[in-house]
Order: C-alpha cells, then sequence, then structure tokens
C-alpha cells in the first residue's frame, strides 16, 4: 500500500463526494485539487466555476490565487465578479461549494473574520470573501479543516458563514436559497448534518483513527452515526491521479 | 492624455473615496504609488480585495477607512499593515465597513445603474449585518419575505487600469473583468490606465471588448507595467515572489517603510521604478502568446 499525507487523504475523500455534472464552485488549494482529482475519476462533466469569474477553467499550472491568468487562458467563459454571484450563485447554478474557516460549530457555522471581539480583534482574519454568498446559496456545503480543538469550537467568535445557525428549524425560517452544510472533511474522519437537527454526526472514520481521538480533537460530546463506517483508503489510482495534479506538492505536504 | 503625476494630482484630493479597480488582475499600482508620493490624507480605499496595494496606502498613512470585502494576501496569507491598524493601531486607527464579495460587488452594480438599494440572497444568518449599519433588510414587495439590501456606492475617483485604449479612454479589458467596468460607470470620475495606446481604428475593430466608453472617462494614462506586481493578462504574469516577499517586508511597520522609502518614494514614476527591477525578472514574467480566434463583424 502506498503512504499517503493526511492532505492527500483529505482531498481524495472530497473529491469521491463530486458527482458528474454537478456545478462546483472551486477555491484554490486543497478543493481546487479535490475537483480536478474528481473531473480526472467519475466527473469528467464536473463544471468548475472559480469566484473571479472564470469559468471551466483548463489550467495549465496549478494556480497561485483565485484571480490567477491561467484559469482564463482556455476556459469556456469569464464572466465580471457581480455577474458571477448574480447570474451563478444567486441564479441557482452551483451544486457545490467548498469552504474553509478559522472556527467551526456543531451546527457548520464558519469563522473566517476574527478572533476574538469584532470591534478589538485578538487575530483579524481576511473576512468573508464570497464565502456567505457560497454559504448561502449552493445546494451542499463542503468544508475541508484539519480536526483541531482550536477550529472547532462551541460557539464561532464571528458567524461569517451561515451554517444551520443555531439549529435546523430556526435556520428554515431564514428561507436561505442553499441547503445549508452537507459535509466536514478533516484529517481524521468525514461529519455530515443531522436532518431533523443540523448538528454534525460523525459518519465515516478515516483509517486507523478511533471515534476517541476524534471527540479529543472536539469540545463538545459529539453524535455518532448509528452505522458508522471506515472511510476506504485512498486507492492507486486515486493517488498516482493527484500527485499528478500537484507534483511540486504545493498544497499536499 | 496625462502623466499620472498630473492626473493624481487633478482627480485625487484628500478626504475622496477612492476605488482602484481590479479582482487580483491589473491592479494599478502605478496609481497607489503616486497617490502615496502626493501625500494624499484621509482617503477612504474601496476595494473587494485590498490586495498589497491598500496595504502600502494604509501603512503609508494615506487611509482613514477601509470598505472591503476580503483582505488577505491572495495565495499567500495576511496583509499584515491592515491587521496592525485594526489589531494595534499602527500608524493609525482604520475605520472598516465590510460587506461581503456579493454585497460589494452589488454595491457597484447599484452604484453604477444609479439604484437606490440592490436586493440580494446573502448577508442573512451571518454577523456581518450586526456591525453594518449599511446592509439592512426590506420585506420583498410580491411575496412579504425579507430581503438583504445593500446601498449604491459612488466612488469619488476610480483607477481603473486596461489593457489597451485609445486616447480618449475607450478601454480593451480581457481575462478576469472583476468590477472594473462597474467601477468605472460608478464613479464621479474616473482615470484610465493604459498598457497600450492605440489607434481609435483598433478600438472600433472590436467593439464587443469596449467594456468602459470614452464618455464616463476624465483622465488617460499611458503607463506600461503599472500593475507589476499584479499581472495583466496576455502582458505580464503576478509576480508572486513578490506577493510572498510582501509577508516578510511587512513583518513590521519600519521595515514597511524602509520598502515604501525605496520602492515608492525612492522613485519619480513607474518608467524609473521598472528601471529597479531586474531584466531577469521581466523577461520571467513575460508570458507567451495565446491569441484567440479572430471574429468577424462583417461591414455592408
Amino acid at each position: 500500500m502506498t503512504q499517503y499525507s493526511p492532505s492527500e487523504l483529505m482531498v481524495v475523500v472530497a473529491a469521491r463526494e463530486l458527482r458528474d455534472k454537478e456545478s462546483v464552485l472551486v477555491g484554490v488549494g486543497i478543493p481546487n485539487l479535490a475537483a480536478n482529482l474528481a473531473k480526472k475519476l467519475q466527473a469528467p462533466g464536473l463544471n468548475m466555476v472559480y469566484e473571479s469569474g472564470a469559468v471551466g477553467s483548463n489550467p495549465t499550472r496549478m494556480p497561485l490565487s483565485i484571480g490567477d491568468p491561467c484559469l482564463v487562458t482556455g476556459a469556456k467563459s469569464v464572466c465580471s465578479m457581480y455577474e458571477q454571484f448574480a447570474y451563478y450563485l444567486q441564479g441557482g447554478r452551483i451544486d457545490v461549494g467548498f469552504l474553509g474557516g478559522a472556527q467551526i460549530d456543531k451546527y457548520g457555522n464558519i469563522n473566517s473574520t476574527v478572533i476574538g471581539q469584532y470591534k478589538t480583534p485578538k487575530v483579524r482574519l481576511p473576512g468573508s470573501g464570497g464565502a456567505c454568498d457560497i454559504a448561502s446559496n449552493v445546494k451542499k456545503i463542503i468544508v475541508i479543516t484539519p480536526h483541531e480543538k482550536r477550529r472547532f469550537v462551541e460557539k464561532v467568535d464571528f458567524r461569517t458563514s451561515p451554517g444551520f445557525v443555531d439549529g435546523k428549524a430556526n435556520w428554515k425560517n431564514l428561507k436561505l436559497q442553499g441547503a445549508g452544510p452537507y459535509a466536514v472533511i478533516t484529517n481524521l474522519c468525514t461529519m455530515k448534518f443531522d436532518d431533523e437537527t443540523g448538528e454534525m454526526v460523525v459518519v465515516s472514520l478515516h483509517p486507523g483513527v478511533t471515534i476517541e481521538k476524534v471527540q479529543e480533537n472536539t469540545p463538545w460530546k459529539l453524535k455518532v452515526a448509528p452505522k458508522l463506517e471506515t472511510t476506504p483508503e485512498p486507492t492507486e489510482k486515486e493517488l498516482a491521479t493527484l500527485r499528478s495534479l500537484d507534483p511540486t506538492k504545493i498544497y499536499l505536504g | 492624455m496625462m502623466s499620472m503625476k498630473e492626473a493624481v494630482a487633478k482627480h485625487v484630493s484628500d478626504g475622496d473615496l477612492v476605488y482602484l479597480a481590479g479582482f487580483t488582475h491589473m491592479i494599478p499600482f502605478a496609481a497607489g504609488h503616486e497617490i502615496i508620493r502626493q501625500n494624499r490624507r484621509d482617503l477612504t480605499l474601496a476595494r473587494a480585495t485590498p490586495d498589497i496595494i491598500y496595504d502600502q496606502m494604509i501603512a503609508a498613512g494615506c487611509a482613514k477607512k477601509l470598505i472591503f470585502s476580503y483582505a488577505g494576501n491572495p495565495g499567500v496569507g495576511s496583509l499584515r499593515c491592515f491587521r496592525r491598524a485594526l489589531e494595534k493601531g499602527q500608524p493609525k486607527p482604520l475605520e472598516i465597513e465590510e460587506y461581503t464579495h456579493f454585497g460589494l460587488s452589488g454595491r457597484l452594480f447599484a452604484g453604477a445603474t444609479n439604484m437606490p438599494f440592490l436586493p440580494m440572497r446573502t448577508n442573512i444568518g451571518s454577523d456581518l449585518p450586526p456591525y453594518n449599519a449599511a446592509i439592512k433588510t426590506v420585506n420583498d414587495p410580491y411575496t412579504g419575505d425579507e430581503i438583504s439590501v445593500v446601498p449604491p456606492l459612488k466612488p469619488d475617483v476610480a483607477v481603473v487600469h486596461v489593457q489597451r485604449a485609445d486616447s480618449e479612454g475607450n478601454s480593451h479589458i480581457w481575462g478576469i473583468i472583476g468590477e472594473q467596468k462597474d467601477a468605472a460607470f460608478a464613479s464621479k470620475k474616473v482615470i484610465i490606465s493604459a498598457e497600450e495606446i492605440v489607434d481609435e481604428d483598433v478600438i472600433r475593430s472590436d467593439p464587443n471588448r469596449t467594456l468602459i466608453p470614452d464618455f464616463v472617462v476624465h483622465a488617460v494614462v499611458h503607463e506600461p507595467w503599472c500593475a507589476h506586481p499584479s499581472y495583466v493578462q496576455g502582458y505580464y504574469d503576478r509576480d508572486n515572489e513578490f506577493y510572498m516577499q510582501w509577508d516578510e517586508i511587512t513583518k513590521e511597520h519600519d521595515s514597511t517603510m524602509k520598502y515604501i522609502d525605496e520602492w515608492v518614494h525612492g522613485v519619480e514614476n513607474r518608467a524609473q521604478y521598472m528601471k529597479k527591477l531586474s531584466a531577469e525578472k521581466i523577461l520571467k514574467l513575460t508570458p507567451k502568446a495565446a491569441y484567440c480566434t479572430p471574429v468577424d463583424y462583417g461591414t455592408l
């Protein structure tokens, strides 16, 4: 069995969540790799849309940022920033959006704005960018994040992007167009969300990981699916394809 | 036609709301540097992505307030000068007014189209509205449902860098077109800066590529390499090495000012700045050509 890094495992698991013909709003780094991997394997018809307005990009190098010129040359279309958010995202044309952040809570709310108080920040983070817009409008939000106690918190310091807010009952009253968080993929496990309550539930443990280890790295008492699965190891094919996408290991360290 | 020095002297005043356009692409660094050299103060700087240019202007003390949606060093990490202003008040405190990307680009669209406000499906459920009084909700007059709205943004002056323009400012833009057109139409005054100045015939040969027409333009500047270390599609690549170095340069306020003294105050204009960059770097940033298939407009 080929050895693999925690980042490689997260990308492979995320890629498996993508279906052929879906439209996915991609960020740079890990989500970009997951989308490109899925496209080379089970989802050749995956439609990749970037926040910068590039649609159906065909990059010849690893994009250095969301606005890299390699996302334009050879793309299907390029539109303005307003059009990307209005026509594609608000237009209801995006199935999957990838998000990350400094903090996430049990309802999938994400903080990418500030650690500490908004007006007296301990650490000021970049802010929403398109994250809140994506969270409000896509059919599936997939979060990829390292599983650490400082990231998984009881309550986020600032709710930049709404998950199920304080539970699914109240969330429904907000009438957001999007269907809310779908999966959280970490280096330890995959979690999905309870249909009734909107709370995070561990559904699959990655190879060699115990539920105790996941709980140790999560500050609240985790819900666990009745039929807890083990994530299948990355296959040789998945790993070889993935490594060809990032040969110099910019993101796969 | 005028120089960047003349355009900034004539059109950018202390206290103005300034929008230097470009989503990662074609960010008019040369204009930002000229604003620093001319020591403009109390500016409200607006940009979806403040990027390195506003980090420099904040460090240089030009900014009173920042209107933005994502204050990061794209693909690298933090904007340290922005953070220092917020976390430590250095070199001085900075007011902020924060939106999502959709919110800020929507504000420009509303400004450009002279709308009283723009409804949008975002913000609800986020903590942004409680900290920004300009993000409000109204009831949809058709369904009664609550919807988020943002006000129009009408900058005093926008600077938009483009690949090519004629001497009147009719501008061809391609690649990531970000919020360039919206910023130009939303602003009271527009400075166009162009990699190349071309004949009117070149512009008229491809009118679909003209995103900004001359009658919204107040000044035209011929400024090759205006966007470095950002990039211009088909002309030069992003200087990613510099974007990474910026993280080091800005570790302290003093080291940041040393850079600004050398690369902004230490040169008179963009041409001198380019002379300071190594020929090797310029060569490395120059892309290979990739032409599109010509289109036939037909003639009668």
